[in-house]
């Protein structure tokens, strides 16, 4: 290989790296920020010191899930420059806007009121602090909006025209910009992917101490929201992933395909291929287990529909097919395993058995991964699967890089490699430690420290007293 | 154009938020490029505690700075970082471990020292790379076309060493009256005899590099030393020297909260230097703000967002600090 071709490879380990690692903080932190803000609600209407416990026990997980996500992401929004510089200079006229929009609407909001829903609980009166929780939850939102918007451009780009020295400037509103073709899909997908990933991981907690001690009031609480949660965002969840994937048949076909494993055209009815193992070099999956006409049917809504493959597609236009085929298996499998958990739940709750079905609870500590390895998998679906491009037919990947040195890269790649396992697996050690313990009757605030009452503003809002009223008393 | 320039309205934009950044991550990378120095146990708590609240919306400025570089000048965007690969490289990885240590030094006691450590070592490589971006932006970058085309060393001179130098000098003063004002018995008097000491050095540091300046470039020594203009551009020495006079005065006054706003006042005063010193160029003798500026739509869209936002982030931004305003204790807010 050219030193060229290794510094652009690099490059995009790097990204890989580093963005993946980003992303499953951000999935977790979605989706804790609004069971925060749903305990915080839910205690100030019922007044039941359960939901202040509760609240307490995840603020501090969420404390570092949240700190891990910022510095993860401070790291992406230079790489755009440092890595992609020539993919920034053509494409920054239109996705800059949106990224200071994310800027602007989402990550100061987080920030500013983070940190009176952390260290404010004594400082601020209960309405107030409520208002903080709900600001930084609609932050993580938007800025999911933002960033959303701006891959789903790279996707499906529209409304842009290109300028006299290369660079693709906004030509048809902002609107239809940011509101491009493949954006509600991703969008709703993506959120609700957040979701069930902090449903199961707060379920796996829940179920881990409902496995040591049946009676635990916080532990029966947390199981059976999350279970809910399971069950109504799973179906959801698979339902919005068959549009997304015909609105992705409709604007990326090939990326299809290469989800499919369809390497030929099929002109009276596609199969669905279920498993097998795509061999590139050969142009066929080997050891298919398919169903016949099933792949026309889910696409088209017809068995014998025509489907084209990737046949059709010259060669150097072709994503890598076997890793958008099997991560693409991985998260639809972990999706119907969800619904399975979701519907099981349902039953047991039917039963009344919620609490006492152990083997349930098994099953939903062994899924409490499932939603970040589902998320990581769908990713790579989407962003291998748009290869070798990275504004989708318009510029390539290996148009897109900084010039920079092979050496220069490997450096810093190393040290992200170094640095990212060492601190984030601190900080994910951190995280099992305080789940470890079961969530008690008399929650601490941020730190494990007597609190100073003496505060300057008025009663604090969540006060130990509060914690033993309702069903922990 | 519509009458007004918004690529003049965006530069000043950016420049704000990078005085902002300067002045609020400043003074807590101060604090931890101090932290050794403090007692282990209430003081370094009351140190940190004095900033949990609020680093992350300071380091904010910083994604606002760079966003909105690669918006509203994405030419510059792609030239300055790829030039400055390295630097900033260990700037964001040196953000990481300072970063994370706010939380993790509470998780887990028993590893606090070297919790404590990596927020020091994050803090001084984030600010010595900050620094050395600087001066390595000042002293030139080498382009062709529309791309960086230097080595991957380029960034790296005496005059970007100083500044590295420099910048941690400044910002160890801005955490150190920062602490004058926000805490009180003992922290508080070490940092006062500290902030002699370290006022002296960052004027020594800002006189090596006004002295370097205008002999990296021939546009700067002319802007800077030729008659007339110099009756301009001496004001800024001449304010730089009663602002570190009332500086002093106030110290050896025990004021509590003036120390602090002097040496914002001496920051100030050096980015108006380096602003002289560019304009109107972002990338100095190679690129105009104008050559490098997105076109006009894509400014104006986000200069409605700007309008409305920067306001109301303001507005919370102040009210945040205002909930944790006074003294802090050892075990107060976190
Ligand atoms: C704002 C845009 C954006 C967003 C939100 C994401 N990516 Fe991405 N991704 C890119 C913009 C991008 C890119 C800059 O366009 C890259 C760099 C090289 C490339 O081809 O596309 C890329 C490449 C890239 C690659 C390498 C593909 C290859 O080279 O074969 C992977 C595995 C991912 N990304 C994974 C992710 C994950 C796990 C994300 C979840 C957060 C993610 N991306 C979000
Ligand atoms: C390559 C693309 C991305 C970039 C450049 C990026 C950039 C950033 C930055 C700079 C921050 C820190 C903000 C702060 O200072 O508070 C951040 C945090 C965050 N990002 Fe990303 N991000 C990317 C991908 C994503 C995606 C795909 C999502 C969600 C769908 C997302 C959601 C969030 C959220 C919710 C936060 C708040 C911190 C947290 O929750 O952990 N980001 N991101
Ligand atoms: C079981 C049914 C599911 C189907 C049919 C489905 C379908 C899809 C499709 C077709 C894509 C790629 C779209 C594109 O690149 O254009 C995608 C991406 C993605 N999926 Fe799924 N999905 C399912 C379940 C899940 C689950 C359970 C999660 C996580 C909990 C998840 C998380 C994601 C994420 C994060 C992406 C990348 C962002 C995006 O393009 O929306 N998916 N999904």
């Amino acid at each position: 290989m050219v030193d060229n071709e290794i510094a652009i490879l690099l490059a995009r380990i790097q990204f890989a790296f580093t963005v993946s690692f980003h992303f499953l903080f951000p999935a977790f932190s979605i989706g804790l920020a609004s069971y925060l803000a749903v305990l915080e609600g839910l205690w100030l209407k019922t007044g039941n010191g359960v939901y202040a416990n509760l609240y307490r026990y995840w603020l501090k997980i969420f404390a570092i899930v949240f700190a891990m996500g910022v510095v993860s992401g401070i790291v992406m929004s230079y790489q755009f420059g440092t890595n992609w510089s020539v993919f920034s200079d053509k494409a920054g006229p239109v996705i800059g806007p949106l990224m200071a929009y994310e800027v602007l609407t989402a990550f100061f909001l987080e920030a500013g009121f983070l940190g009176v829903m952390l260290f404010g609980i004594n400082k601020v009166g209960r309405k107030l602090h409520f208002v903080a929780t709900l600001a930084v939850a609609i932050g993580t939102f938007i800025s999911a909006f933002w960033i959303l918007s701006v891959n789903s451009w790279m996707q499906t780009p529209v409304g842009y025209a290109i300028n006299d020295v290369g660079q693709y400037v906004p030509a048809a509103g902002w609107w239809d910009i940011v509101w491009n073709p493949s954006f509600p899909y991703r969008l709703v997908h993506t959120v609700l992917a957040a979701y069930l990933t902090t449903a199961f991981a707060v379920g796996a907690v829940g179920a881990w101490h409902l496995l040591k001690d049946k009676k635990n009031v916080g532990a029966r609480k947390m199981f059976s929201m999350a279970m809910w949660m399971a069950a109504l965002v799973a179906p959801t969840q698979i339902f919005m992933g068959d549009l997304h994937g015909l609105n992705t048949l409709e604007h990326q076909p090939v990326k299809v395909m290469a989800m499919e494993g369809h390497y030929e055209s099929h002109p009276n009815g596609a199969p669905l291929i279920l498993f097998g193992i795509p061999n590139s070099k050969e142009k066929r999956v080997d050891y298919a287990i398919q169903i016949p006409g099933a792949s026309s049917l889910i696409l088209k809504h017809d068995m014998d529909a025509p489907l084209n493959g990737l046949d059709v597609v010259p060669d150097e236009n072709e994503p890598p097919i076997g890793i958008v085929f099997w991560s693409f298996r991985i998260m639809v499998g972990l999706g119907f395993a969800m619904l399975a958990i979701g519907m099981w739940s349902l039953l047991a709750r039917a039963r009344k058995k919620l609490y006492e079905w152990t083997w349930l609870h098994r099953g939903a500590l062994f899924m409490g991964p499932s939603g970040f390895i589902a998320v990581l998998a769908g990713w790579v679906t989407t962003e291998v699967g748009r290869q070798p491009f990275t504004i989708y037919g318009l510029l390539r990947t290996s148009d897109s890089a900084a010039p920079l040195d092979a050496p220069a890269v490997a450096i810093s790649l190393i040290a992200f490699v170094i640095v990212y396992f060492v601190i984030f697996g601190a900080g994910i050690w951190y995280i099992f430690r305080l789940a470890a313990k079961p969530p008690e009757a008399h929650e601490s605030v941020m730190d494990d420290k007597p609190i100073r009452t003496a505060g300057i503003t008025s009663a604090p809002a969540i006060s130990n007293n509060d914690l033993a009223k309702g069903e922990q008393g | 154009m519509n009458g007004i320039d918004l690529t003049i309205i965006w530069a000043g934009i950016i420049a704000f938020s990078i005085i902002i950044y300067v002045i609020m991550d400043g003074f807590d990378l101060g604090i931890g490029i101090l932290f050794p120095a403090f007692k282990v146990g209430d003081d370094r708590d009351a140190a940190m505690n004095s900033i949990a609240p609020v680093w992350d919306g300071n380091e904010t400025w910083l994604v606002l700075g760079g966003g909105g570089l690669l918006a509203a000048f994405p030419l510059a965007y792609a030239i300055i970082l790829p030039a400055l690969y390295a630097p900033i490289i260990a700037m964001l990885l040196g953000l990481v471990l300072r970063g994370v240590a706010f939380e993790f030094r509470w998780r887990d006691p028993a590893h606090r020292a070297r919790w404590d450590f990596a927020f020091t070592a994050g803090s001084v490589i984030a600010t010595f790379a900050q620094g050395i971006a600087l001066g390595a932006l000042l002293q030139g970058i080498t382009v062709q076309g529309r791309a960086y085309a230097g080595g991957w060393w380029e960034w790296l001179s005496p005059f970007s060493i100083l500044t590295g130098f420099a910048l941690i000098a400044g910002y160890a003063l801005l955490g150190c009256c920062w602490l004058i004002w926000k805490t009180e018995g003992g922290l508080q008097r070490q940092c006062y005899s500290y902030a002699g000491r370290l006022g002296i050095l960052l004027l020594f540091a800002i006189m090596m590099v006004s002295i370097a300046t205008p002999f990296l470039e021939a546009k700067y020594y002319e802007r800077w030393l030729s008659y007339p203009g110099i009756i301009a551009t001496a004001q800024v020495p001449l304010a730089t020297f009663i602002i570190s006079f009332l500086y002093f005065r106030s110290l050896s006054k025990k004021q509590e909260a003036a120390p602090f706003f002097y040496a914002l006042g001496l920051f100030g005063l050096s980015l108006v230097g380096l602003g002289i010193s560019m304009w109107p160029d972002v990338i100095p003798g190679r690129v105009t703000i104008w050559q490098a500026a997105a076109p006009y739509d894509s400014q104006l869209f986000m200069l409605i967002g700007a309008g409305i936002m920067v306001p109301i982030i303001l507005g919370y931004t102040g009210w945040a600090y205002w909930v944790f305003r006074g003294k802090v204790g050892t075990e107060g807010y976190h």
